[in-house]
């Protein structure tokens, strides 16, 4: 059986071409990303060289310049001022300019946190009760049910953005966390029950039917016997979720400001503060990127299923 | 129903509603009735800036006044030709480096991991820092093009000739992976006998491909098109924080038109009457492309 399959197995050199060209690809689609976390490494000056330097001496400017506001002086108030107390404060002052206090970047950080926790949590627990009714019962309308929950994904953001604004002015919950987590739970709702009724369809049934005969009522035999073995697609569930709330930004720059505004919108206004400020661009979008890209490592089994709702998987 | 009384606890039924009763409750509540509540202001001259102004029934008149404007069909049209590019050369690169992992060489799990990262980004944030990229005095993609082909100084997002690809190259880089994911698994569910029987045949590689390969890809790829073109319909995010819709309206396409209209010029009914039109037309487009799909699936 061997030599049937030795002419169907690519050849040794078509491997190794495919795999240069598939490198090179590689490569150079990463060149964006690293060359935005380069630039975060790198100070002002030499951020906007031509030609671009690769090669730099590394700044923590960018970092420093994100988390604090600052505000220009003169030579002679700098010189009026005590000795700088720590190195950022001197690195700050060595650009003629005084440290006046932190910056949103925290707080808008923390909100992205809150928020994509909050309605992951929330999106996945209810989408795992629908998942296993769907599942596991007979419910009248099944098909046009699971297809109005998909169809709620196709809405574009803008076109409910005003319904709702009105709407939550007048319920008081226009500009706050729990009015976004609320709004992001329903958007995942349709991923969250899509992606858990296939985990749930691949659950032999008898498992529960075995502990019900063992005297476990219906819903204790869902929380103790289903749910931990769906473990496993509740957290590439919940990533995916998870994901898409850090990510979103048509309803967070219109329907936050202040108070519950995420870092998607807030990152490109850090522009306008600073002038040309790109290495707290960079710092910004390094730090917000990051939790993403390791998620995405850890989720690479489950990337297939995740992106179209289910309906691939390997 | 038999069943059921022999276990203790609520019945089937009642846990069934249980489940899915809250799900459909919150979508109900935050996705229809927002919803119905902007069909019925397409009807009304609602301005949602000026408060305690009754809004007044006008019938069709947003609609036939969206309908009639020349500058909606301009936004549909730099959305169509957006969604065109973005969509060809998706497939093309898409299908390209699918089958080029499926030769399955070493590495080839982290390397389809790598490549995948793009998408995973905020769509807002990459705008903003291909922004930088494309900055025509200090930019790398501007620099890397200079580099091969002298073309001197060039402006990606101030050119209305340039800023359409601008966006079209910035969507293809984070979105490639996509198709590329669902075109691999695609080219894995082709069971091997079918090759083995080709080779049995004489076949050549070519007639391979396009008899057993194409054939089994294509719905796959189709269903990745759809998803792609239902997004880059609704696009709005990336486009924003990469170009706002300019120079002029050069890459405006109908969501940030849209955006404009509602939150910029509170025009409330007209916008909400602009809305229901690009929902119909997303539902509509979507609805024939499965019918055409499933054709195809079913040859």
């Amino acid at each position: 059986m061997d030599t049937s399959r030795s002419y169907l197995e690519p050849s040794s050199f078509s491997k190794k071409m495919a795999a240069a060209i598939i490198i090179v690809y590689a490569v150079i689609t990463l060149i964006p990303i690293s060359w935005m976390v380069m630039t975060s490494f790198k100070n002002v000056d030499s951020a906007i060289s031509y030609p671009p330097e690769v090669l730099f001496e590394p700044s923590l400017e960018g970092y420093v310049n994100l988390f604090t506001n600052r505000s220009r002086q003169s030579q002679e108030y700098l010189d009026s001022l005590p000795p700088p107390k720590n190195w950022y404060e001197e690195l700050v002052r060595s650009r003629e300019m005084v440290i006046t206090g932190p910056s949103k970047f925290l707080g808008r950080y923390s909100n992205s946190m809150i928020i994509g926790f909050g309605s992951t949590f929330a999106s996945v627990f209810l989408g795992a009760l629908a998942a296993y009714a769907f599942s596991r019962f007979r419910v009248p309308l099944k098909d046009d049910l699971l297809f109005f929950i998909l169809s709620t994904r196709m809405f574009p953001p803008i076109a409910v953005a005003v319904p709702i604004f009105i709407m939550y002015r007048k319920l008081g919950l226009g500009d706050t966390h729990l009015g976004m987590i609320i709004l992001y739970t329903v958007v995942n709702l349709s991923l969250a029950v899509w992606l858990l009724k296939g985990f749930m369809d691949e659950i032999p049934k008898e498992y529960e039917e075995a502990a019900m005969i063992d005297g476990y009522s219906r819903l204790q035999a869902f929380f103790k016997v289903v749910l931990p073995q769906a473990m496993t697609g509740i957290a590439a569930t919940a990533i995916f979720c998870m994901i898409f709330s850090w990510n979103e930004y048509a309803f967070a720059v219109l329907l936050t400001q202040f108070n519950a505004q995420t870092a998607p919108p807030f990152i490109p206004t850090i522009i306008g503060e600073g002038g040309l400020d790109w290495p707290a661009i960079g710092a910004g979008t390094t730090l917000f990127l990051l939790p993403v890209m390791i998620f995405t490592i850890i989720l690479r089994k489950h990337l297939l299923r995740g992106i179209t709702f289910g309906a691939v998987r390997k | 129903m038999s069943v059921k009384k022999k276990f203790k606890g609520l019945s089937d039924k009642a846990v069934g509603w249980l489940f899915i009763g809250p799900t459909v409750l919150l979508l109900l509540a935050i996705n229809i009735y927002p919803l119905v509540y902007a069909i019925k202001m397409s009807f009304t001259n609602f301005y949602a800036n000026k408060i305690g102004r009754e809004p007044q029934f006008v019938g069709l008149k947003n609609y036939i006044k969206v309908l009639n404007k020349e500058a909606i069909w301009e936004k549909m049209q730099v959305t169509a030709s957006f969604m065109f590019w973005t969509l060809l050369l998706q497939a093309i690169i898409g299908l390209g480096l699918a089958l080029l992992l499926n030769r399955k060489f070493k590495g080839n799990e982290l390397l389809t991991t790598l490549i995948v990262l793009p998408m995973m980004l905020s769509p807002a944030v990459v705008g903003v820092f291909w922004t930088y990229l494309y900055n025509p005095q200090v930019g790398l993609f501007n620099y890397v093009v200079n580099f091969f082909y002298d073309l001197g100084s060039f402006d990606m997002i101030g050119s209305s000739t340039l800023a359409p690809w601008a966006i079209v190259i910035v969507d293809t880089w984070m979105w490639t992976p996509f198709t590329m994911l669902i075109c691999l698994a695609g080219l894995r569910s082709v069971p091997n006998y079918l090759y083995e029987a080709a080779e049995v045949d004489r076949a050549s590689k070519w007639q391979q491909f396009i008899y057993i390969t194409l054939p089994s890809v294509l719905p796959f790829l189709l269903l990745a098109l759809l998803f792609r073109g239902i997004e880059n319909f609704k696009m709005f995010d990336m486009v924003v924080e990469l170009t706002s819709g300019g120079p002029g309206s050069a890459t405006e396409l109908a969501s940030i038109n849209l955006k404009r209209e509602a939150f910029e010029k509170w025009k409330t009914g007209y916008s909400s009457a602009f809305a229901v039109i690009l929902f119909v037309t997303i539902f509509g487009f979507g609805n024939v492309y499965v019918k055409v799909m499933n054709k195809i699936k079913e040859r």
